[in-house]
């Protein structure tokens, strides 16, 4: 059959750029050929930077965050040190968003996902000997997984194998987001958030 | 290929970027996995967690296709359940349990059994007692069913206090005695309807765990579910 997309570089290009999040053959097609006609202003500084990025990328060996340099620059943070308080978190995406809700100077642990027995992910596949052995360094650690059964399922699990070593160990808060209306809510998480209430 | 029934989902996978993979147990169908497209978006990832029931449609263009699901959710128990750790850890091992079965074998008395132990609110020691029928149950259904009705050596049917950790076959308390050590304890409440006696739910859980252990978990090369050990603990008054 003719290759309709050019030369085996071209495709070759199109199939990577198609196994991104977002992208599909189609949209691959699409960014290629924009690449190609922004040779110079996209696709030549494109690569530079995947070249150095490939280079220079290291996931932090104290947290699990990426970073260019490990430990990463949130762990290097003195002042991250001094509130004592560390947040357990599933992914480096968790940790990007809670870094970007400007929550002041904390310090995190990756977990790198959740106990999954459908997936086959067990305690000994995400990182949670790393966070037993950090822990003692810390005044509270917040559990800060997702609000799913699996995601409270891996949170009592740290909290058992944390019990003993005298830190507060705390989670976030559940109940209703902001912008959620009541009457689509479903009774758990109503159940839950009146038990949470707070002053007003 | 379409059907329309409700489910227990059991298990959820992602799949892709905005699409999950749902584990259900369905009645009369069994074990029945499907695509749902979208199921991760933010209004259904949250209705569509283990632990709540979901009016269900498969199709499939063949039967022995994966198939896509639409799912309306008929019964949020997730929310309830992570409010409550001894309920999560439940949910969470009854689904391990579950997933032992055979896919599109139905075991609707099971199914049945998981829902009212999701649904009642027993205390601890209602639960342990139910639980451990449950997972005898379980082995049954798996065809590894015990003999607790007939002494193995005699033939009696009175007075059974042991099962033999090989056979399966229950023992009486004449001829278990030499071998004690050797045996597993039968406890009264798992052949008869009587309460249970101090000591009796975490021997149920040592006789079922035995026999789960031997003739599936380590058969299949698989781990007991993670949470099995601090349910029992706790159903035991063991914590």
């Amino acid at each position: 059959m003719a290759n309709p997309s050019g030369g085996p570089e071209i495709e070759q290009l199109i199939q990577l750029l198609s196994r991104l999040p977002g992208l599909g053959p189609r949209s691959g097609r699409r960014a290629v050929l924009h690449l190609i006609k922004k040779k110079e202003q996209l696709m030549i500084p494109l690569a530079a930077a995947l070249d150095r990025a490939v280079e220079a990328v290291k996931v932090c060996g104290t947290c699990g965050n990426v970073d260019t340099v490990s430990p990463c620059t949130i762990c290097a943070d003195p002042r991250r040190a001094e509130s004592g308080l560390l947040i357990v978190v599933e992914d480096v995406a968790d940790l990007w968003a809670l870094e970007r809700a400007g929550i002041g100077p904390v310090r995190y642990h990756v977990l790198g996902g959740v106990l999954s027995p459908l997936d086959g992910v067990g305690p000994d596949d995400i990182s949670i000997d790393a966070l037993i052995a950090r822990a003692p360094e810390y005044r509270e650690i917040v559990i800060g997984v997702n609000a799913t059964v699996e995601g409270q399922t891996t949170a009592h699990y740290i909290t058992d194998r944390l019990a003993g070593s005298g830190v507060k160990i705390t989670r976030l808060a559940h109940g209703v987001p902001v912008g959620g209306e009541l009457d689509y809510l479903d009774e758990g998480t109503l159940s839950q958030a009146l038990k949470a209430r707070t002053s007003f | 290929m379409e059907w329309s029934a409700e489910g227990l989902i059991i298990g959820v996978r992602k799949h892709g970027e905005t699409s999950l993979i749902l584990e259900t147990m369905v009645p009369g169908r069994g074990r029945c996995f499907g695509l749902v497209r979208g199921g991760r978006s933010r209004k259904q990832a949250a209705a569509l967690q283990p632990g709540n029931s979901a009016l269900l449609t498969w199709r499939a263009r063949l039967e022995d296709h994966l198939g896509l699901f639409t799912a309306e959710v008929t019964t949020m128990r997730a929310a309830v359940l992570i409010a409550d750790r001894t309920r999560l850890y439940l949910s969470q091992m009854l689904a391990d349990h579950l997933r032992l079965l055979p896919e599109r074998d139905p075991h609707d008395t099971l199914l049945e059994a998981v829902l009212m132990l999701l649904d009642e609110h027993f205390d601890d020691a209602e639960l342990g007692v139910e639980l451990a029928r449950f997972e005898l149950y379980l082995l049954e259904e798996l065809g590894f069913g015990l003999d607790l009705e007939t002494c193995a050596v005699t033939g009696v049917h009175e007075n059974l206090t042991h099962v033999s950790p090989k056979s399966g076959r229950a023992v009486c308390a004449e001829e278990a005695e030499p071998y004690k050590d050797r045996l597993l304890r039968l406890p009264r409440f798992l052949t008869a309807d009587v309460p249970p006696e101090p000591g009796d739910v975490a021997a149920a859980f040592v006789l079922t765990g035995h026999f789960l252990d031997r003739h599936v978990w380590t058969a299949r090369q698989i781990e007991p579910p993670a949470t099995r050990d601090w349910l029992t603990m706790k159903l035991t008054g063991g914590l």
